[in-house]
């Protein structure tokens, strides 16, 4: 059984990534053509690592089940990404960005891993701009920054709503330079079903080829996973519709431990649930906190008067509105954290202050912003800033200047236009901060598997700070694997070819095979989506933005059972030779129906509330989340034995030697 | 709403394909075409017909993967939105939609409305990029300043989301919109000047190749775009194919 040894270096915090990489072994180029590596996903830690190994020489072989790598969900991050680079003169530093991601996450995470994060975060930036990344900047030709949750400086860096589509475009385009070479061989439209492990090492995969069905078998000398987060385990979430745990369950279920499941970051500006027809939310940007101030009704007859549409919220005054969170956290405001501002909007709606037909919404109100902008504007344009009319045109032009495609997609949905009317925003599940437990170097407690980005577990702790999911994915694919897989690699440069024809290979192709063969002759009565509603609902109730400990062990005992009818009763048409959405659908709610499972078993051992996780059971006396650092501060890694109820519980014990454990406090 | 669907349905990429009706009824305005899509094939699933396969995933307008020709039109009838993010409110109680795959010899189709769009790929990795290795020890960002007009036009051709609508709305189905994005995107960055001579040429020579038409400058593929990418990346990239070709 592996040991949960975090091989975190020796020396100060500051030291410590600096003196690793002087220490650890290196691959002779020569050798680095005889060693193959495999990459899961083309985001940006799977498409960042795959590029630099290849440019490093070494032959990748890259796989994503879109059509394109461009198609990872990165795409769809919006806001932008945080560097400490100082730029703005305010304050920040390496060490600031460091303790406001282990504040931020409600110190339950690495701090070692954290500093290194923080540390290469100016390099990424420096990365970027080269490959020819366009990000915003200023009139004088220099890189324009604003502001996230969580923080009191400017480092996020970002190009307008659509920050992820650059830099996985750049991370893509790093791909397609050595694509073109051939020394990343692409498989598009492939979705990893199981690893293969050969004398306790990872050394290929089983994957399908979603177009023919075919069942194929892939070696290499190390396994690297990028695949992303969970969220999708809640049915409905901003991920991407196709986003899900596979791949990383398939290595938990081969001896990776699954760390802090529970961790789960509900966003809390999505645009709310319109009816049972939808599959999918939709994330307003964090940004619109800079500039957007978060309301509901003062008054309950208020409130019921507005969701009767008897009442516009524009007809409420002033004194009629409660800015909840400028009343609550005065000093961090309408910026907060996200899992506390998702708490905060919950609280309000919980108490009858919602907004929309099903009470499930607060406002987000531009009025104030465009107002100000607006008077600026006239200021510098000579023009009367008394003019009311006047001043809101100009405020309107800046604002749409700043955050126009996403005022335009929120109308597009809601049929409402944002410029005139607040929006009306609820919080959805965005972001899984648990993941598969790494050590230092990324790798898995299997030898030679390797997992990168938000499939990993590592630097986010508990609740992780806008702008930084863009910031560790690329971390770890530019410069951090690419180092530490050298380390491991260096060992196996005689090694030679692994071949396919083992008798692991065979075992573990027979075992996706049989696993198919069963879905497909189930020929039950239920559509797998009926499943994964279902599911979706049991963990946003029990397990979604406030649990206990009698709705946790209800959810684990119903997941179970759902598993149980979900085996017996589904169906799934067509055949297994070919293009077969639903099959390709049915595998990963498989998946989500174990994980679930442990999610909410994880939630349930963990009596504390910390971050994105809040046990009712745990607040103060004003609501906030109690952490029990005494008991509680360590990393939960889950060891799979044969099904989620039996998982056993590994201890990693945090050390805070250069942050002080405080409670969390944006008052 | 009650609608008459008429789909393309192609069980695998060497059988015929045709048009086939579907009813559908209680479609809410607010549900997204893509849902009502997942509202058909929960309903054929249940009747135990294969339901319609379609290319789908961040349902927020920015991956890519949706397509659709939708009444004859790439995304259907909305402007600077995909297919994902058009809503049931567009049309009205009663409407007939054609629901097709994007038509081009450089898109052939896999099933039903999924179509191989890996020309795209293609074509990237003939130039798509600019050549610096990862090291961590680039010059700092701010050290190569860009205009801020240069990079704002930089930034509007690199919101392309490659999703082939420009094809599918072109009666030569040309590429020339796509490809000429990433042109422009490197052609107005110093950084990407270096190589700007190879990258045009390279990208060019292989669009060809790929079977794509040629550009007769009806600016079809302009209105059809999702992400309203503009003509002039087309003449940029022309000027630069000419200013590179002289170059020899």
């Amino acid at each position: 059984m592996a040991t949960l040894d975090s091989k975190i270096p020796e020396g100060s915090v500051s030291e410590k990534w600096t003196h690793h990489k002087n220490k650890i072994n290196l691959v002779n180029p020569a050798n680095k053509r005889n060693i193959d590596v495999i990459v899961v996903g083309t985001g940006l830690a799977g498409g960042s690592a795959a590029a630099t190994l290849a440019e490093l020489g070494y032959n990748v072989k890259a796989f994503c089940f879109q059509d394109s790598p461009r198609r990872a969900h990165s795409i769809a991050a919006q806001g932008g990404i945080n560097a400490a680079k100082n730029y703005q003169g305010d304050g920040d530093s390496t060490y600031r960005l460091f303790y406001d991601t282990v504040k931020g996450g409600d110190y339950r995470s690495r701090e070692a891993n954290v500093y290194r994060l923080a540390e290469v975060s100016a390099n990424i930036i420096d990365q970027c701009v080269a490959q020819g990344v366009p990000f915003a900047r200023e009139y004088g030709g220099l890189l324009d920054n604003r502001s996230f949750g969580g923080v009191l400086v400017s480092r996020t860096f970002y190009a307008k709503g659509q920050t992820g589509q650059q830099l996985l475009l750049g991370a893509y385009s790093a791909m397609n330079r050595q694509i073109g070479r051939g020394k990343i061989k692409m498989y598009n439209r492939h979705e990893m079903l199981d690893l293969v492990i050969v004398d306790g090492k990872a050394r290929g995969i089983i994957a399908r080829n979603l177009i023919t069905g075919a069942i194929e078998r892939h070696s290499a000398h190390a396994v690297v996973l990028g695949t992303g987060g969970y969220g999708n385990v809640f049915f409905l979430s901003t991920n991407a519709m196709g986003s899900n745990v596979t791949a990383a369950w398939k290595i938990h279920k081969k001896g990776a431990y699954f760390a802090n499941p529970c961790y789960t970051q509900i966003h809390p500006t999505c645009i709310p649930v319109s009816g049972d027809h939808q599959s999918k939310l939709t994330l307003m940007s964090e940004s619109l906190r800079n500039d957007g101030r978060i309301w509901v009704p003062a008054k309950l007859e208020d409130a019921k008067a507005i969701r009767e549409g008897k009442l516009k919220p524009t007809d409420l005054k002033e004194e009629d509105r409660d800015y909840y969170l400028e009343r609550r956290y005065p000093s961090f405001g309408n910026l907060v954290p996200r899992d506390v501002a998702s708490r905060a909007a919950k609280e309000r709606c919980d108490a009858g202050f919602g907004v929309n037909k099903t009470g499930e919404a607060v406002y987000l109100d531009f009025a104030a912003a465009i107002e100000r902008y607006g008077k600026e504007q006239a200021r510098v344009k000579h023009l009367d800033e008394n003019d009311a009319k006047l001043v809101k045109k100009l405020g309107t032009e800046v604002v749409a200047n700043k955050y126009g495609n996403l005022f335009q997609m929120y109308e597009k949905i809601v049929d409402q236009n944002p410029y005139e009317t607040p929006m009306m925003i609820y919080p959805a599940v965005h972001y899984t901060m648990g993941g598969i437990w790494v050590d230092y170097n990324l790798m898995t407690t299997i030898e030679g598997c390797y997992a990168i980005g938000e499939a990993n577990f590592s630097d986010h702790g508990a609740n992780r700070l806008g702008a930084s999911a863009l910031m560790q994915g690329l971390a770890d694919g530019y410069f951090v694997l690419p180092y530490t897989i050298g380390d491991y690699l260096s060992k196996d440069i005689r090694t030679g070819k692994i071949s396919t024809d083992l008798p692991e290979f065979e075992a573990a192709e027979k075992n996706v095979r049989s696993q198919i063969e069963h879905l497909m002759n189930s020929k039950g009565s239920k559509t797998v989506d009926y499943f994964h509603k279902r599911l979706g609902k049991i963990m946003w109730d029990k397990v979604g933005m406030a649990r206990n400990e009698k709705g946790l062990n209800e959810a684990i005992t119903e997941i179970a059972a759902l598993r149980d009818e979900f085996y017996k009763d589904v169906r799934v048409p067509g055949t297994e030779n070919g293009l077969n959405q639903e099959l390709e659908k049915a595998l990963r709610v498989a998946d989500f129906l174990e994980l679930g499972e442990l999610f909410a078993k994880d939630a349930l051992h963990r009596n504390e509330s910390c971050g994105g996780h809040f046990r009712e059971e745990y607040q103060t006396e004003d609501g906030e989340a109690l952490r029990d650092d005494e008991n509680f501060a360590y990393v939960a890694a889950w060891e799979y034995k044969g099904k989620p109820s039996e998982a056993i519980l590994h201890k990693e014990e945090l050390q805070f030697d250069n942050v002080k454990l405080v409670t969390r406090s944006y008052k | 709403m009650n609608l008459t669907l008429k789909i393309w349905r192609q069980s695998d990429a060497d059988k015929k394909g045709k048009i086939v009706d579907y009813k559908i009824n209680d479609v809410s305005p607010d549900m997204s075409f893509l849902d009502m899509l997942d509202m058909l094939n929960e309903q054929l699933n249940n009747k135990g017909e294969e339901p319609v396969a379609f290319d789908h995933d961040c349902r927020e307008g920015i991956c890519g993967s949706c397509s659709l020709q939708i009444n004859g039109e790439p995304h259907g009838p909305d402007r600077l939105i995909t297919t994902c993010q058009l809503h049931m409110r567009t049309f009205k109680d009663g409407d007939t939609i054609f629901i097709e795959p994007f038509r081009a010899n450089a898109f052939p189709v896999i099933k039903d409305l999924v179509v191989d769009r890996s020309s795209f790929d293609r074509i990237q990795h003939a130039g798509g990029f600019i050549s610096v290795n990862t090291s961590g020890n680039t010059i700092d960002a701010n050290a190569i300043p860009v205009n801020k007009h240069d990079a704002d036009t930089a930034f509007d051709a690199a919101t392309c989301i490659g999703c082939g609508a420009c094809v599918a709305a072109c009666k030569n189905a040309s590429a020339m919109l796509f490809v000429s994005a990433k042109v422009s995107q490197f052609a107005l960055l110093p950084q990407g000047r270096v190589e700007a001579t190879d990258r045009v040429m390279n990208m060019v020579r292989q669009m060809d190749e790929e079977g794509f038409g040629n550009c007769t400058n009806t600016g079809a593929c302009e209105i059809e775009c999702p992400k309203g990418i503009s003509l002039e990346n087309i003449a940029r990239m022309n000027r630069e194919y000419l200013s590179a070709s002289m170059k020899g």
